[in-house]
């Protein structure tokens, strides 16, 4: 008789909703990793829009020759915002958030090893985010007209010292990225600590997802990635406010220094970035294809080499400044090296999936599209990396169209291929097909469309970063082309965002194991407990759910 | 939700023994300081001999040799107080934590007067040259590491003396321990790059 007045085991779904002010409090103080996850992905998404809105209006401004939507001023603080927003606070934030909420439904724990540090990075993520746009209105003090960072996202020396950026954006900028920089270090050793102390029984370090085995290498890499950029960031401050002389060239100082210094940082985070695409990828493809993971432990040691040589290739992005030949070369050839770990992971892909029983599932459809096209972004990156064509084509829209192709091609398609896959656990609802398919299929082509021509149009000639062209250089085709793309690509991402809406409000039940996958996420209900698991699993293989599944196959029979 | 304990009569997977959360977490928080630090050293090996005016390091640093056993000395002390909790006896614990506090202020205070003897008498600021910039942020942002480690060891000893810290927390002190044996370590690069090596 006295259950039907405490309701205690009831599903959470049927428990009386929260008020408003309630549920928002709880998602404030709230050292869930599954939340903060949560909480991390939206960031990301949020600023995801902004940037994106960012890029749009650059490729209006340039959508034809002599075009006048923005001043330049306007368009320097633009490129500047979005490329510094896309790194730190779209990028990150989403890769921390993928890795936040799957690792430890992954190897069976019950939270991040320390779950209030993990609130901690997040809330400085998000801080320095937050920093980063306050220099709209702050970055004259609040006073003038209010302006951005304008010295470009790598933010080159002197252009940064106080005789050549006056106001306080260039401030905000530095404060910022030291500020979210910290909190990735934070989280990183949470990571690290996760995977080393939190895993279930059962599960060795050999039996790990391959999304848990690489995001451990990011978090390893960000741990020594990231201090150089703050070191940097602590002199560049040293030498707007005391009249340091780090960068300052007029005392003896070297701009070179701080090139160094931002891309022993910057090349390594190309690979931070990258490698959570990868993770998912090496997740999917395999769930997608029914067939496990092709060459497991190469993938492992491909990882950590691609890890490795990513901490030695930073110069690459320097061959125009004029270094000796010796380091030229070998800057090049460590460049190249790094093409075999990651052709190696591209061959173990395609081993996955060829002889499988591929299922076109949207999440299936963005890894096959980051298949191609980061074979592209791979195949102009070791184009580049030859110091004789990159002297020819340094600083053109064809750089701007290899790291874009990287960037999107390769790491947004598998952060939508994650999304598709992972919010059915998140949510319990399951995402549209149709809706997906459409989303897709715009992405593809409206990317292609954007950023194909503008590997021609640096080809001829065309420099990055310039806010408009005179006609009759041949660049007028490829740059409307490319402003065509964005709109598609706009229309994509709405359809994505209804996607989500809607499966929100009225999307079918998702259940446990939507896909029929392997991992131990998917034992769990949709949307997980708080506590994950009410038993800690125990593990006998890399496939938990497939020998539960199989009792008369398990995988640990052949392992 | 499925319950993936169900076994079936496979053998007992390997079992292994987790490392311990404090230590790990530190050793990467040392892992990144140490990639922090080596960059504030490269910076300063980078710019030994391009200041453009005086004055020079050969003309007013001085070795600080007593500072340095101090700090160095503080490693041994921290250990034996280590030892002393593993081993339960607080009282010795919290005397050598005394110690070690003592050797660490003791070289902050070298520090200090050193700073105030550059800036006053051969007036040395961060903007007077490069040798400035690079030795007042390196020897700084190490002085800053022995402040943060000295504000932790002083919360444990109040902790301490009351009657907080006992033998169940002689993992976690392990842990702020690995911290300064790691600021005493920077400090002998620091030593080596600023004072033997750049001058």
């Amino acid at each position: 008789m006295a259950f039907a007045e405490y309701p205690l085991g009831q599903p959470q779904a049927d428990a009386p909703r929260l008020p408003l002010l309630v549920r928002l409090h709880d998602w404030v103080v709230t050292v869930d990793h599954k939340r903060l996850g949560i909480m991390y992905i939206c960031t990301g998404l949020l600023f995801f829009a902004v940037a994106g809105l960012q890029a749009s209006i650059m490729r209006w401004q340039l959508a034809f020759p002599h075009h006048d939507v923005v001043s330049p001023a306007v368009f320097n603080r633009l490129f500047t915002m979005h490329g510094t927003t896309m790194v730190f606070l779209v990028g990150m934030p989403i890769i921390l958030g993928l890795a936040n909420y799957l690792i430890p439904l992954m190897i069976g724990a019950r939270d991040l090893a320390f779950p209030r540090l993990n609130a901690f990075g997040f809330w400085l993520s998000l801080f320095g985010g937050v920093l980063l746009y306050f220099s709209y209105l702050g970055g004259e003090g609040l006073t003038g007209a209010g302006t951005a960072p304008d010295v470009g996202w790598f933010a080159y020396a002197p252009l940064t010292e106080r005789a050549f950026s006056r106001g306080h954006s260039t401030d905000y900028w530095i404060l910022s990225l030291l500020v979210t920089g910290i909190g990735s270090v934070a989280t990183s050793i949470n990571i690290v600590t996760t995977v080393f102390c939190m895993r279930c029984k059962g599960m060795t370090l050999a039996r790990m997802p391959l999304f848990v085995w690489l995001l451990l290498v990011v978090a390893g890499m960000i741990l020594f990635a990231m201090p150089p950029l703050t070191a940097a960031q602590l002199m560049l401050l040293l030498d707007r406010y005391l009249g340091a002389r780090f960068f300052d060239t007029q005392a003896g100082g070297s701009a070179v220094l701080w090139q160094h210094f931002f891309w022993i940082f910057g090349h390594p985070e190309v690979y931070i970035l990258m490698l959570p695409g990868f993770a998912a990828a090496s997740e999917i493809i395999p769930v997608f294809s029914r067939k496990p993971m092709f060459g497991y432990a190469a993938m492992v040691g491909a990882t950590l080499a691609i890890a490795f040589i990513s901490m030695g290739v930073w110069a690459h992005h320097m061959f125009t400044v004029g270094m000796s030949t010796m380091a030229n070369t070998f800057f090049a050839a460590s460049t190249m090296l790094i093409a075999v770990p990651t052709g190696i992971k591209i061959f173990n892909w395609l081993a996955t999936m060829y002889g499988g029983k591929i299922r076109f599932a949207t999440p299936m459809l963005f890894c096959i599209g980051f298949l191609f096209q980061f074979l592209c972004a791979g195949l102009t990156g070791i184009m580049l990396a030859a110091p004789p064509f990159d002297w020819q084509l340094s600083d053109s829209y064809f750089v701007v169209a290899h790291f874009h192709y990287v960037l999107i091609g390769g790491l947004l398609f598998t952060i939508f291929a994650a999304i598709y896959y992972w919010f059915p656990k998140a949510t319990g609802r399951m995402l549209s097909e149709t809706l997906g398919r459409w989303h897709f299929w715009l992405l593809v082509i409206g990317f292609n469309l954007t950023f194909g021509p503008q590997h021609i149009a640096g080809v001829l000639g065309m420099p990055r970063r310039i806010y408009t062209y005179a006609p009759g250089r041949g660049w007028e085709l490829w740059n409307l082309l490319s402003s065509i793309g964005v709109a598609l690509q706009a229309l994509a991402v709405l359809f994505f965002v209804w996607n989500v809406i809607r499966a929100l409000r009225q999307g079918p039940p998702a259940g446990d194991d939507p896909w029929d996958a392997w991992t131990l996420e998917w034992t769990t209900t949709s949307p997980p407990p708080e506590y994950n698991f009410e038993t800690l699993p125990e593990v006998q293989s890399r496939r938990p759910l497939w020998d539960l599944k199989h009792p008369h196959d398990p995988d640990w029979r052949h392992e | 939700m499925i319950n993936v304990t169900a076994r079936t009569s496979h053998a007992e997977p390997t079992e292994e023994a987790l490392p311990s959360r404090g230590r790990v977490g530190m050793f990467c928080l040392i892992a990144t300081e140490a990639a922090l630090f080596s960059i504030f050293v490269v910076a300063y090996l980078f710019y030994i001999g391009k200041s453009l005016s005086g004055p020079y390091p050969a003309q007013v640093l001085e070795v600080p040799i007593l500072p340095t056993i101090c700090l160095l000395a503080s490693s041994a002390t921290i250990m034996l107080a280590e030892r002393a909790l593993r081993q339960g006896y607080g009282v010795r614990f919290s005397g050598w934590w005394l110690l070690t506090i003592v050797l660490g202020g003791a070289f902050l205070r070298a520090t200090a007067v050193e700073w105030r003897h550059l800036m006053v008498t051969h007036h040395l600021t961060i903007s007077t040259n490069l040798f400035g910039t690079t030795f007042y942020s390196l020897v700084g942002f190490h002085a800053v590491h022995v402040t943060v480690g000295l504000i932790l060891l002083t919360l444990v000893l109040i902790l301490s003396v009351c009657g907080y810290v006992t033998q169940a927390q002689s993992e976690r002190v392990a842990a702020l321990s690995l911290y300064w044996h790691f600021v005493d370590v920077v400090w002998i690069v620091v030593f080596l790059v600023v004072y033997i090596i750049g001058r």
